[in-house]
């Protein structure tokens, strides 16, 4: 599904990711974590095309495509989803529209039928209830005066509207009460399947607790610093990120 | 050293005096004095041209305007115009009633006056003049005042034609009545007009105007309008003026709007066209518990520079205005937006709001904006919101990361700037009319 090879990237002439590899096979739930400052919202926002960041080096192979040379919104029609950490406001554009349009575009470049108002209206109610929001919230401006949870579960929706092979979720759980932290993570575990691929970008553990991944990866300093099973997280949860610190050090002075 | 070219001022006496001797010798002598005293004072205050101290004409420099010497009266210019023209021009419903000017003049076989209410009068102002004297007479420049202001007296002295638009009182004219200024010239000609407007509407009632203002492409004429709305106790009018001219044209307004008790107005005014435009929109509320919406949109490119003067006179208590004026701009383009609110003393209660907003296309385009408020009043609720802003980029990629092209995503976005003025339209028609033309417009700007 996705391979990623020494990739560095930055932002604004500072190097933030320094030699990241990571390898995502169909069905498979990667949860990258790691401290605040680790690049690894930017390894979310590379691998979607910001164009705020700059991949300087590495590569990296979508379906085995050079995905560092797609725009950003044919690797959305490519199928590849950004579940983003801080959604966007868009004034004036009323959610649903713009729902439409993304999802026309990308049915278009792959071939398949567009749809009209009516019936992207009825496939709009069915999906709604995936992350119980209220209808009427699709009927306003993009996230215009959305709480934080709404925003979150936006996201969602989207995902589930947009059925991406890749999702990339860059902390979905930030800013999220217990009920909204449920809600969300039932929604994304009832879009996994087989085919599809995962990568779960978060702080904390505890999102964990709900959707349970195949493979943990601890993101330091701009790079994978140590990977395994979902027990990697419990000791992250009970330990912190500073006993990891040495291991970086010495991953560092052996480069 | 260049030539320098002298303001035209004696040229505009030396047409009127043509005219007044060979087309407006049957007009009452009243109105022949009218113009006569209009130009007179427009000889006395000259085109604006002095920028220095002038807070009025601060950021625009109507030389160009002043300097031409326009043609008052050309040649045959009807026959260039046909029934297909105005249609492609006009705006709403092709049932609604329509008054078709070319280069000031009414042409009444390119308009359809029908099926409106009985009592309700929809003449050309000349007729009008003619035939019903004291009606015009007791309204017609009452309330746009040519002592002060050199467009309103060059306007005033050229009154012929135009629109005499009279509502009795308790009548409710659901269908707007269309108005349609139109400016074409032939070969080398540079004409000037002067559309006259006068709305007069009882206690009571209600009337809808579209007021539109177009001409063909790339001509360059110079359209000196003036406006007057009368709107009586308890009524409600809607009023939109869209203009469309070409982006060789000088276009000039001033709109004089008096409320009465408990009276409604809006305004929503369009401007999509024109080299030089300027539109002074003047709002008296003149009793107790009147309210008005002004609202604007311009979309400027290239060189062309917008000027939007409004002025709000709260002279009354209760009385409230609210108003938004965004704009969209490109190239090299300029616009200027000075809203004033004037609250006097013993206005208690008044309740006024106004906002501008920019989004800047470019670097090269500039837009100033100066809100000004004269509260006479300690009783009073006044706010106001200014904003220059470029594109959210942000916003740009997130639709792209749901698979929206760029120039998609950047015409979506622009489009949605502007979004909340143009759903200000109430009539459904108008509205989804002027949501295509505005929504052609930017995604031509983007796709280029």
């Amino acid at each position: 599904m996705l391979e990623i090879k020494d990739l560095h990237a930055s932002i604004g002439g500072v190097e933030i990711l320094k030699g990241v590899n990571l390898l995502v096979n169909p069905g498979e739930v990667h949860a990258i974590m790691g401290p605040n400052g680790s690049g690894k919202s930017t390894l979310a926002n590379v691998l979607s095309g910001n164009p705020s960041y700059t991949a300087t080096s590495g590569q990296i192979l979508f379906e085995g495509k050079d995905l560092l040379s797609m725009l950003p919104e044919n690797r959305a029609r490519a199928g590849l989803f950004l579940c983003f950490q801080h959604p966007t406001e868009v004034p004036g554009v009323r959610l649903d529209h713009f729902m439409r349009a993304g999802f026309n575009s990308i049915q278009k470049s792959n071939g398949l039928a567009e749809m009209d108002v009516l019936k992207f209206d009825k496939f709009l109610n069915e999906k709604v209830g995936i992350v119980e929001m209220d209808r009427n919230l699709t009927k306003r401006s993009v996230n215009e005066g959305f709480s934080g949870g709404e925003k979150k579960r936006n996201e969602i929706l989207q995902m589930a509207i947009f059925d991406p092979k890749l999702s990339i979720l860059d902390e979905p759980d930030s800013g999220l009460d217990v009920d909204a932290l449920r809600i969300v993570a039932e929604g994304i575990n009832y879009l996994r399947s087989p085919e599809k691929s995962v990568i779960l970008v978060t702080h904390y553990q505890r999102i964990l607790n709900y959707i349970v991944p195949d493979k943990v990866h601890i993101f330091m300093h701009g790079r994978i610093v140590k990977s395994g099973g979902k027990d990697l997280a419990s000791e992250i949860e009970s330990q912190g990120y500073d006993h990891l610190e040495n291991l970086d050090e010495s991953l560092q002075s052996s480069l | 050293m260049t030539e320098r070219r002298t303001t035209q001022e004696s040229a505009y006496l030396e047409d009127l005096e043509s005219l007044e001797k060979n087309v407006y010798g049957s007009d009452p002598s009243w109105a022949r004095d009218l113009r006569k005293a209009a130009m007179s004072k427009f000889q006395n205050l000259g085109f604006p041209t002095a920028r220095r101290g002038n807070e009025e004409w601060k950021y625009t420099d109507i030389g160009p305007v002043a300097k031409v010497k326009f043609q008052s009266f050309g040649s045959d210019v009807q026959s260039l115009v046909n029934a297909k023209n105005v249609e492609s021009f006009s705006l709403g419903e092709k049932s609604w009633s329509q008054m078709v000017f070319v280069n000031g003049s009414y042409v009444e076989d390119l308009s359809s006056v029908s099926s409106l209410p009985s009592g309700v009068m929809v003449l050309n102002l000349t007729e009008a003049i003619r035939s019903v004297p004291e009606l015009v007479q007791q309204y017609l420049a009452h309330y746009a005042d040519y002592e002060a202001n050199a467009f309103t007296a060059l306007n005033t002295a050229f009154i012929h034609d135009g629109a005499f638009i009279h509502i009795p009182d308790g009548i409710l004219v659901e269908e707007p009545i269309r108005l349609l200024f139109l400016s074409t010239s032939k070969d080398e000609e540079e004409p000037v007009s002067h559309p006259r407007v006068l709305i007069v509407v009882g206690k009571n009632s209600k009337a809808t105007v579209i007021d539109g203002y177009v001409g063909v492409p790339n001509g360059r004429y110079f359209s000196n309008g003036v406006t007057e709305v009368v709107v009586g106790d308890g009524s409600r009018v809607e009023y939109y003026k869209v203009q469309q001219q070409s982006d060789n044209a000088f276009h000039i307004t001033n709109t004089d709007v008096s409320l009465g008790r408990d009276s409604y107005f809006s305004s929503i005014n369009i401007d999509m066209g024109g080299k030089l435009v300027r539109n002074n929109l003047h709002v008296l509320t003149e009793d107790e518990g009147s309210s008005c919406v002004l609202n604007g949109l311009y979309l400027v490119n290239g060189t062309q520079h917008v000027d939007n003067q409004v002025i709000i006179d709260h002279a009354k208590p209760y009385t409230t205005s609210r108003e938004l004026y965004k704009g969209i701009l490109d190239g090299k383009s300029r616009s200027v937006f000075h809203g004033s609110i004037i609250v006097r003393e013993g206005a208690v209660k008044v309740d006024a709001n106004q906002v501008d907003k920019n989004l800047l296309l470019s670097d090269q385009a500039e837009a100033d904006t100066k809100p000004a408020f004269w509260v006479y009043c300690d009783d009073v609720k006044c706010g106001h919101g200014a904003a220059c802003g470029k594109m959210d980029e942000k916003a740009v990629f997130y639709m792209r990361s749901r698979g929206i092209d760029e120039k998609t995503a950047r015409g979506l976005l622009t489009k949605a700037f502007v979004s909340d003025v143009i759903q200000s339209i109430a009539n459904e028609s108008l509205r989804s009319q002027i949501d295509d033309l505005v929504q052609f417009k930017i995604q031509e700007w983007v796709d280029r």
